[in-house]
Formats: structure tokens, sequence, C-alpha cells
């Protein structure tokens, strides 16, 4: 058996189909930014400790830069590109803008897509570790300024925009619960 | 970083046969830990034989009213379970207290277990570690030590084991089952960690080239009333200085069963059998608490830069104690 050391890849990248040939070492971070084109994932750390990286792969928010492109075959990819429509920008990015969630931007693609996966993961039902009882058979917790601080933790802002941050993601909560 | 081939192995007889076929395979799960030490040139594996797909995931109840949680789960999907909320709220609590929600949707819990420490030594080629590098030294011992062990360390290694989700599975007597290519097998939580000796780059006695397949919970009564406590250097996201995973049934003022582990204190996480003996059968009260904590930590032997450990570990032990004992008293 031969071994080699790049391999064929599909992935769908905001409804787009791309084939790669990757180094089997490429990650999903380097192959969205260098082969796709899209850089609005960015490279911070690249050792999966600040969270500028976020995407979202199958729905679910994930750091690119420790995901191998190569285990993400076939995965559907949301890049910051990708979460407005044609309807203009997503509430949550709307929210940023208006509330000045960000200050040099650098962090702020991962901040939303990160924000659109903690979202997603509290309507699911999920507990965070600032939830006082993970019990699932009381009422699920209120997002409350703790809630989203731990739950967007895995996103460093070194601007210190974070109070504008956490008000954006607990803003676009109520009105989505509002909207339904 | 070392050019490697990548395999997606679908079953886990060819996942254990691409390993074994191979000098230097290594299985891939999340990668969160793996693909960032190959990085660092740490991990420098010539295979990697993806796991991640393979159906080893998900939450089943055991026949005895336990749970069985699949290798490949991923943490995320292990905390929000109902039933792991609901009979082990401490394993919940300590797998969200672990990383970023980001880390958890890509971590699978039997990765979890096999993650290598986060000593700074560990992850810098520059320096000596025994660890890393057999028979080179410890670093830490004599350098930056201040969140290194302070129970079961031996000169050649006071490295800690990282993970939050072994604490609660230590309390709980949780057993791994693996699979190899002879056949199954299933190594309790108490001994799959090896003490460090003087070969702290042998942690586990999983035989080589095995593949954890599931993590078992018999069922705990007490565990119902459990609870999770991590003390870190930042709110969130950081390892744990200290943290414990308690679990208490208090009746009629007594101590039925109390369950204690801790972590950050040692290279495993650490059964705090001492403690719960002290507890047995014993008034629930604050100075039967505070006793069994510090019986427990009697035998801790810190460096000159981590003697806090010893006690934040006291207080923690007292206070979750404490804690539920109250709760239960309601």
């Amino acid at each position: 058996m031969t071994d080699d050391f790049s391999s064929e890849i599909t992935l769908e990248v905001n409804d787009v189909t791309h084939r790669l040939r990757v180094d089997n070492r490429r990650t999903l971070l380097d192959a969205l930014r260098e082969d796709v084109g899209h850089t609005g994932p960015k490279k911070g750390c690249d050792h999966g400790q600040c969270g500028a990286c976020t995407v979202l792969a199958d729905g679910r928010r994930v750091v690119s830069c420790l995901t191998l492109a190569v285990a993400a075959e076939g995965a559907r990819v949301t890049t910051v590109e990708g979460l407005s429509g044609e309807g203009g920008l997503r509430p949550i990015q709307e929210a940023f803008v208006r509330l000045d969630g960000f200050q040099c931007g650098f962090c702020t693609p991962g901040q939303l897509c990160s924000a659109v996966g903690a979202l997603a993961e509290h309507a699911a039902g999920w507990p965070s570790a600032a939830t006082a009882d993970v019990s699932p058979d009381g009422p699920t917790t209120e997002l409350d300024a703790a809630e989203v601080r731990e739950r967007m933790s895995g996103n460093l802002c070194r601007c210190g925009a974070y109070p504008s941050i956490v008000r954006a993601v607990l803003e676009t909560a109520a009105r989505a619960a509002v909207t339904g | 970083m070392r050019e490697f081939s990548y395999r997606r192995a679908s079953g886990v007889r060819e996942a254990l046969t691409l390993v074994a076929e191979h000098d230097d395979a290594r299985y891939l799960g999340g990668g969160t830990n793996l693909v960032d030490l190959m990085k660092h040139g740490v991990e420098t594996p010539g295979r990697l034989v993806d796991v991640r797909r393979l159906p080893l995931g998900g939450v089943r109840e055991t026949p005895d009213g336990g749970l069985a949680i699949g290798a490949t789960t991923t943490n995320s999907d292990a905390a929000a379970h109902p039933e792991v909320r609901r009979r082990y709220p401490a394993l919940s609590q300590a797998v969200l207290a672990g990383a970023s929600g980001q880390l958890r949707n890509m971590a699978t819990v039997g990765g979890n277990l096999l993650q290598r420490t986060r000593c700074g030594y560990f992850a810098d080629l520059s320096q000596p570690c025994n660890k890393r590098a057999p028979g080179s030294g410890c670093a830490a011992i004599t350098g930056a030590h201040h969140n290194h062990a302070v129970l079961g360390w031996t000169g050649h290694c006071a490295a800690t084991h990282p993970s939050d989700m072994a604490v609660p599975l230590a309390a709980f007597e949780a057993v791994v089952r693996y699979e190899t290519l002879e056949g199954p097998g299933e190594i309790p939580l108490a001994d799959f960690y090896l003490p460090v000796g003087d070969r702290p780059d042998l942690e586990t006695a999983l035989p080589p080239g095995a593949l954890i397949t599931e993590i078992v919970l018999p069922p705990v009564a007490a565990a119902r009333r459990s609870r999770y406590r991590k003390v870190r250097e930042r709110a969130s996201y950081a390892f744990a200085t200290v943290s414990v995973a308690v679990a208490l049934d208090v009746h009629d003022g007594f101590v039925r069963d109390a369950r204690i582990a801790l972590g950050g204190v040692a290279s495993r996480p650490w059964r705090a059998r001492t403690a719960e003996e002290v507890l047995r059968d014993a008034p629930a009260t604050p100075d039967r608490f505070r006793g069994a904590a510090e019986a427990e930590l009697a035998t801790a032997d810190p460096l000159p830069g981590n003697a806090y450990k010893v006690t934040l570990a006291r207080n923690l032990i007292e206070a979750v104690l404490t804690e539920l004992a109250e709760r239960d008293g309601r």
C-alpha cells in the first residue's frame, strides 16, 4: 500500500462546492484562505486559543486552525462571508455594527460565526458552565451577560470590545425570541 | 510539521489494522490536542487513521441503569445529553468547564482521556522533558511549576493531567472499553492512568494499538446530586489549577455515600479515597468535611511554587461537600 501525503477532498463552502487536492498537513483554515480564497476566517494564534478562525462546519462552530482539511472532507462550511444572504446582514451582524461590537475587526469574523453557533446551541437547550443547574428537567436558562461571556469565551478580542459584543449577542437573542 | 498519510477507517477492525500495519500511526479523533502538538513538533506521526466517523458515537443506557458514552461522541453532545445531566450532573459540568464551545464541538470523549499534559516544557522542544524525551530530565521541577502536581509526582515528572471530564469519571468509577486485533478489553478508570514512576512518557494502561470504543458509567445513586467545581486563573477557557468532583448522599444527617476526585493536582485524576473513608457513615458536619479534606491532603508534597494548591484543594473539597449537604438538607 502506498501512502500519499496529499488527498483529494470536496468542501462545500458557503453553498459552493470546491474540489481540492490538499497536502494532508493543510488545515481547514489555510484551505479556506489560500485555496478557496475566503480570507474572512483569520489566523490569530493558529493553536486553537483565540477563536479568530472560527467557522461553522455542518452547522456547528469549530476552530478551523485545528481542523485538518482532509478530515473535513465533505463538510458544509460557513465562513463569515456566507453569513449574510440576499436579504442583507444577519441580525447578529447588524447588531455588531450598530452597537460597536468591534474596534480593529480582526477577531470579528470569528466572533460572528461563534455567536451564530452559540445562539443555536442555547436554542437547542444546551447548558453552559455558567448555568447553575444543568438538569434537563427545569426551564431552559435565559441568556444573560454571564451566560454570553461563558459561551463566547473561546473568542478573544484584544481591543477589549467585550461589553459591546455581549450586548450585541444578547440583543440578537432577544429579537430571535420575539420573532421566533 | 512532518508529512503524514491519512486514512479514514470505515470500521473498528479496519482502524485497528491501519494502525497496526504502520510503524508510526496514530488515531485522529477531534484533533484538538493532537494537531496542535503536531504543529509544535511534539507529536510526529507518519500516518493518521481518522476514527471520528466510526459508528462509536452517542450515549446509550446500560442494562444495570448506568450509561455508556461512545468514544467518538463529542464533548458537546456528552455534556448536553439529558441522561448525563440528570444522572451525572458533575460530568456534564466538568465537560462544560473544559476548553471552549468550538473545541467541545470538535473533541471526542475518547480523545479527551488521551490528551497530553499542558506543562509548558512538554510542548517546548528546546527544553528537557522526560515525558516527551525520556531521560532528558525535567525542567519544571526546578523551573516554572506553579501549576504542577502536589500529589503522586516523582523526581522524573510533576506534570498534571489536564482533563476535566476524567475527574468525575474517576469519582463515579467509570470503565474504559477498548478493542484490539486480539479482541476487546476494559480498564477501570482507577487503573487507566499509570503511576508516574521513572517513565512519565508511559501514560496509560491501554495495550499498543488499542482503540477506545466507549466509557461506561456504572449506576451511582449519589451521582444525581453531584457537583464539579473548578478553580482557574481566569473565569473561563483555562485549565484547572485545582478542580473537584463530589457526589454526596446524606441520610438523617449521616453520610451514606461520598465520592470525591480532584483535578489539577496529579498526573491523573486523583480519587480521594482517604477523604471518602473519613466520611463514611460519619455525621455530615463542616468539621467532618474539613477533617476529610485534611486527611486526603496529608500526603501532599508540594513544590516550592505550588503549595497554594494544597490549601486550595482542601478548601474546595470542604466547600463543595458543604454545598451539597446543605442542598440535600433542604
